[in-house]
């Protein structure tokens, strides 16, 4: 694990957290419309994921993943016009929050169906081996409650079959909105799956653990790289929010809070890089002041940017613009 | 020479795949067998690589053809039987069909769908699906009556850069045959007059333009002129084509074989009533398949979708009205 490796995902991880502490202000305050969704407690299994991808390669982030979108190069500007529902952002007001992508540069929008977007890299994947395009691996995140889908099982039973360069990471972050592991599902370890599909699975017990996550991802997407096939990690930590701002989280467990699962990941890093020296209090202070600064600036400019208008919108969901079913009931 | 609707389907494929690198299909048992109807039969053969067996995966299937799409690539998806396409609905509906309209990313699939009742295929090898994807936009519905039509949609289909749910009748697989391919084909978007007609205006698509047809050749023995409408494609809807012609005979009986709530047939009725009541001399009427599941029994099979008997007696009510 390199020094600046780890800086650079914890940079990620902190401009995430703060990013999102200020959507969820904002959410309070009535400035956006929809949901916010924040990834408190995964940003180092996220960051690590992201980090892990090089140019070229293909992402499908999930509701929680601002600190894998931003490593995997989405600008903090697009991140937060998105929430505020800019026209100039990726999604233009069409589709808001999470959702938002950038499907070309292989950053994939998710839709809310979960289990969805395994297959969608599996397809793009396959496309690129058709055309003889090699060395790009895919990586998709998913939660635990993600992995009860019948699509999560459809996309990993056929990524095996088709021996897809692609890493599925899983995170148990001990809930599905309210609904405690105990009800999602009844193995012991959801990494045993990995082996009725034939692919490798990987346990990450301390999903806060940056130095953990960026070795084990790390070393998965080298593995699917080299060819080995589909890899599947699962990596526990605690959701340290509701499901989205809207919830409270009552009842998530004190005695989950409290357990080395429940533990921060910004403040296992921060200390972590106290205890080896890979910082100082100094830097801490003076990295977190640039994420500050930088959101800042990023929600000045996307609250000055226009807002979809309805009069000028393009209300026709086909490219094939002819072939539109222009019926309009008689209302002309 | 004759060619079967079934063999327009596969020339179609192989020409596809012949004029672009980018074309593969990919569906279960598409490969070295050739397709649970041979729609694809040798086509493994002669593009190697190109034509996949998928596991029995419909939301994969499908999901992985939208990450294809992304890629450039314009996948030919077999779904087995339409009625399994409701186990890879969520795909289509959510993912395939919004993707242009969220990220401006076309999405070029052709999703084609074994449609439509045979006899003895019972609840769950007989749907009609047409009416439940036209309902999501983001999508082309196609609904070819004909081996030419089967032949040229699914040609334009494969270059249109949205996702296309192609409805191909089973029914008409092996018994209708054409000469030979066309070379001139109507666009899509445009219904065909498939029989001229004074006194009484059929709008109708799929296998059940057949039923039509032949139900209007039986009345013109009796002195009755039906005009026959073949929509071609369900969405979009040629309202124009179908207004025109309820000009010239002033009565509408819209027929499909599809279950009698909403759909396509209600769609007709209420297009002519909102934009061409004045066209009309008497009440539109429309005939549907029963409202149970499709029976397995040719005997009950026969009397629960339309045919030429029960057209025929509709039209002669619609004509006393």
């Amino acid at each position: 694990m390199m020094r600046e490796q780890y800086l650079t995902a914890y940079r990620w991880m902190l401009l995430a957290r703060i990013s999102e502490e200020k959507y969820a202000s904002l959410y309070r305050a009535g400035k956006i419309y929809g949901g916010v969704f924040v990834g408190k407690g995964q940003e180092a299994i996220s960051a690590a994921t992201a980090l892990a991808l090089r140019k070229g390669d293909i992402f499908a982030p999930l509701i929680r993943d601002q600190a894998g979108r931003l490593a995997f190069g989405e600008s903090l500007l697009d991140a937060t016009r998105t929430y505020l529902g800019s026209r100039l952002g990726p999604m233009r007001g069409r589709d808001g929050n999470v959702h938002r992508g950038r499907p070309r540069d292989g950053y994939m929008a998710m839709v809310s169906h979960l289990g969805s977007m395994i297959s969608v890299v599996s397809g793009a994947l396959m496309a690129r081996r058709s055309k003889g395009e090699t060395g790009a691996i895919g990586a998709v995140s998913m939660g635990e409650g993600g992995t009860s889908t019948g699509a999560f099982h459809e996309a990993l039973n056929q990524a095996a079959v088709e021996k897809l360069p692609l890493v599925v990471v899983v995170t148990n972050n001990q809930y599905a909105y309210s609904t405690p592991t105990a009800r999602q599902f009844a193995c012991g370890n959801l990494a045993d799956r990995a082996v009725g599909y034939g692919i490798e699975g990987y346990t990450l017990e301390r999903g806060n653990d940056l130095a953990a996550c960026l070795d084990v991802i790390g070393l998965a997407a080298e593995r699917a790289r080299a060819g080995r096939g589909p890899q599947m990690v699962v990596a526990s930590t605690l959701r340290l929010s509701g499901h989205g701002e809207h919830d409270d989280g009552h009842y998530v467990l004190d005695a989950l809070k409290r357990s080395a699962t429940g533990a921060d990941c910004m403040k296992v890093t921060e200390q972590f890089i106290l205890d080896e020296g890979l910082g100082t209090a100094a830097e801490l202070e003076h990295w977190r002041a640039d994420a500050v600064r930088q959101v800042e600036e990023a929600v000045a400019t996307a609250q000055r940017e226009p807002a979809p208008d309805p009069d000028t919108e393009d209300w026709c969901a086909l490219s094939t613009r002819f072939l539109g079913d222009t019926y309009d009931g008689g209302c002309h | 020479m004759s060619i079967t609707y079934l063999e327009a389907i596969r020339e179609a494929q192989a020409r596809a795949l012949a004029d672009d690198p980018r074309v593969y299909i990919y569906g279960q048992d598409v490969g070295a067998f050739g397709g649970a109807f041979k729609a694809t039969k040798n086509l493994a053969v002669e593009f190697p690589g190109r034509v996949l067996d998928a596991p029995i995966s419909e939301d994969a299937i499908v999901g992985s053809a939208i990450g294809a799409a992304i890629e450039g690539m314009r996948p030919i998806i077999e779904i087995q039987y339409a009625d399994f396409s409701t186990v890879g609905f969520n795909q289509i509906v959510n993912n395939a069909a919004t993707l242009f309209w969220r990220t401006q990313v076309k999405c070029p699939i052709v999703f084609r769908l074994p449609s439509g009742g045979t006899p003895g295929s019972g609840p769950f090898h007989s749907q009609s699906m047409e009416a439940l994807y036209a309902t999501y936009p983001g999508l082309i519905v196609m609904t070819p009556a004909t081996v030419e039509d089967a032949y040229s949609m699914l040609l334009e289909a494969v270059e249109i850069d949205d996702p296309v749910v192609f409805c191909e009748h089973k029914y008409l697989y092996y018994h209708l045959k054409a000469e030979q391919l066309p070379t001139e084909a109507m666009p899509t978007g445009k219904a065909r007059i498939a029989r001229p007609g004074r006194d009484a205006t059929v709008v109708t698509y799929s296998a059940m333009v057949h039923e039509a047809l032949a139900m209007a050749e039986g009345l013109a023995r009796e002195g009755i002129e039906i005009e026959v409408v073949d929509l071609r494609s369900i969405k979009p809807l040629d309202t124009d084509t179908v207004l025109a012609s309820v000009a010239r005979t002033g009565r509408l009986l819209a027929v499909g074989e599809a279950w009698p709530w909403g759909g396509v047939t209600a769609e007709v009725v209420a297009r002519v009533a909102c934009d061409g009541y004045n066209l009309l001399d008497a009440a539109p009427m429309r005939l549907n398949a029963k409202d149970t599941p499709i029976p397995f029994h040719p005997n009950l099979w026969g009397t629960h979708r339309p045919t030429a008997q029960t057209i025929a007696r509709a039209v002669k009510d619609l004509l006393r009205r």
